[in-house]
């Protein structure tokens, strides 16, 4: 009986969340019910998820159009990737504009959720309008925002509209994808913000640090780990920038602001279906290795903060 | 019964509500700086709105012409009238919120079922390992397998809003059962053990004790689900075969097609997309609000 509660032990060790064993040890045996409680969700999401991306895989070392027909070409699919200007392009778009907006949404959000967390008036009114974004379909805003870039700007400013611009078109996507997803990560920033006890405070005043080295100091330090989470996050979310791209430059001029997305869901319409989907595996490895290195990097530097 | 879980509740909140009680006593010194700071940076969320209801007020020849930021008058509240029929606002805003109810309905259900089922046989590996199968889809964003998918919905006749309500639970999966999986850990285990010595059943106990535990995490899966189904454009967009069958958001598009001179219509179109969320939100800022912290928190 010990030798084998010291096992289960050793064997759960590893991973920290271990929820529900007090009680449990006596009783080995797993109620038939819990299967039926946990079947419905494993099966909907093998079908839904699991399948369609085995499926996609499997297409993607053929030369599949979507319909009819096809054979097996290996990994010609991958190797026309590297080459391919119009990918590329995509990619270096979509990770170049996911890099500026993480950057500007976590600045942002941290200011805002300092300044929402200080002794302020009108603080929950204030609150309240920062967190309306949140609620707002991305597509429709992208819509107002496109008339506020082609119109309004250019007539008060006397200048062309920045979405017709090659160079300043990614700028208009930076600006509305931050716009809408601040308030998410003030969110995360308010909760790290709030963990923080007011003793530490209270301590780094005694010994001179307010102002800026109270925010290098104290505070940055403190939040680190919820810049990780807005990071990670945030990056994800922007790598599938798309209807706010719809909504603003649907892809142009050109194929200036063209996303990752956008490119693979062409494999729908334009034949290369096969091909597409082989770039959406890529797509997906890109998503997994950022995410790992950013919470790698991010956590190396947090702790020498 | 609900009395005596109070203090696992209460226990996720306690830092804020801390903090809230402590204010008062302080003297409350209102920072005017940091306060007009925030007050010039909110302008940032507000002209875009203030703008959009003053675009959706204009004649069409006034809408098309200036900065769009004057205040028109007279208010031509014909404007929205034109846009409920254009866009068919009735049909699109129903299907809008059948997608959102059954999703929310659906990740509630499916997820707080898994979940539970996961904490409590977590010695067991099947259990142990569905919690990282499921918990792996939040890599696997809805451009990856979108491509299948459009062709699996359309092959078992789900490439319509039952199937993009489908698609939505499943993406939100991941999250939920994170989220149910944390808050699950902290309920002790002596109430169930007494409601089973009453001889409650399993099913019982889960629908009469766990669930209504669960209220809170209940709120914040479905603010979530709710926020991210009523808003989304990519999934119906691809998954709806039948362009009669749209929702709020997607049906936005006519006004880039057809009707593109007519800013004040598209504009008061809009204007109704985004007005049942922020109405919502406005009433129930308080109760979002600590839904969706609570999902920060975990």
């Amino acid at each position: 009986m010990t030798a084998t509660a010291s096992r289960g032990t050793q064997r759960r060790a590893p991973s920290a969340d271990t929820p529900a064993r007090a009680g449990r040890t006596g009783k080995p045996r797993v109620e038939p019910i819990f299967y039926a409680f946990l079947f419905p969700a494993i099966a909907l999401f093998s079908l839904a998820i699991t399948l369609p991306a085995l499926i996609g895989m499997f297409y993607s070392v053929t030369d599949y159009v979507g319909f009819g027909e096809y054979d097996f070409i290996g990994f010609g699919n991958y190797a026309a990737l590297f080459t391919d200007p119009r990918i590329l392009s995509s990619y270096g778009f979509t990770m170049g504009f996911s890099l500026v907006t993480v950057i500007a949404v976590n600045a942002i959000a941290l200011a805002l959720a300092i300044g929402l967390n200080s002794k302020i008036k009108f603080k929950t009114a204030l609150r309240g309008i920062f967190f309306i974004p949140m609620v707002i379909s991305g597509i429709v805003i992208a819509y107002v925002f496109n008339y506020l870039f082609s119109n309004t700007l250019p007539t008060l400013t006397g200048t062309g509209s920045i979405l017709v611009d090659p160079n300043l078109a990614w700028l208009s996507i930076v600006i509305v994808t931050a716009w809408q997803s601040i308030p998410s990560a003030i969110i995360i920033y308010l909760a790290g913000l709030l963990a923080i006890p007011e003793e530490v405070y209270e301590a780094g005043s005694l010994d001179g640090a307010t102002g800026w080295r109270q925010f290098t100091s104290i505070t940055l330090p403190l939040v680190a780990g919820y810049v990780v989470i807005n990071t990670v996050l945030g990056f994800k979310g922007f790598l599938n920038a798309y209807e706010i791209i719809i909504g603003l430059t649907n892809g142009g001029p050109g194929t200036a602001t063209f996303s990752v997305a956008m490119t693979i869901f062409t494999g729908f319409t334009s034949g290369d279906y096969a091909y597409q989907m082989a770039n959406a595996v890529i797509f997906f490895i890109v998503t997994v290795v950022v995410s790992i290195l950013q919470l790698q990097l991010i956590r190396r530097r947090g702790v020498s903060l | 019964m609900s009395v005596a879980i109070d203090p696992a509740t209460v226990s996720a909140v306690t830092p804020e509500r801390a903090r809230r009680q402590k204010d008062p006593k302080e003297s409350y010194r209102p920072n005017w700086t940091t306060t007009i700071l925030l007050i010039l940076a909110s302008l940032t969320v507000l002209i875009p709105l203030y703008f959009a209801i003053a675009m959706s007020l204009k004649t069409a020849a006034e809408a098309a012409s200036g900065t769009g930021l004057s205040w028109p008058w007279p208010m031509q509240f014909g404007n929205f009238a034109e846009a409920w029929t254009l866009t068919d606002f009735p049909r699109a805003f129903i299907i809008s919120l059948l997608i959102s109810v059954v999703s929310v309905a659906g990740a509630i259900v499916l997820s707080s079922l898994a979940s539970y089922a996961i904490a409590r046989n977590w010695d067991h590996r099947g259990f142990r390992y569905s919690y990282f199968y499921l918990l792996a889809a939040m890599f696997i964003p809805f451009p990856v397998i979108a491509l299948p998918q459009i062709k699996l919905t359309a092959a078992v006749n789900l490439d319509n809003p039952l199937g993009v309500a489908l698609l939505h639970i499943m993406f939100q999966l991941s999250f939920s059962v994170l989220l149910y999986s944390a808050f699950l850990r902290s309920i002790p285990h002596e109430l169930e053990e007494s409601a089973r010595i009453d001889g409650a059943t399993t099913w019982q106990v889960f629908w009469k004790l766990i669930f209504p535990l669960l209220a809170p995490m209940n709120a914040t899966v479905g603010i979530f689900a709710f926020l991210a189904s009523w808003n989304d454009f990519m999934m119906p967009s691809l998954i709806t075969a039948d362009s009669r069958l749209q929702t709020l958001p997607v049906v936005q598009n006519i006004f880039q097609q057809q009707f593109n001179t007519e800013y004040n219509v598209a504009f008061a179109s809009y204007l109704m997309a985004m007005a049942p969320t922020i109405l919502v939100y406005i009433f129930a800022q308080r109760w979002v609000l600590s839904g969706v912290t609570r999902g920060a928190i975990k």
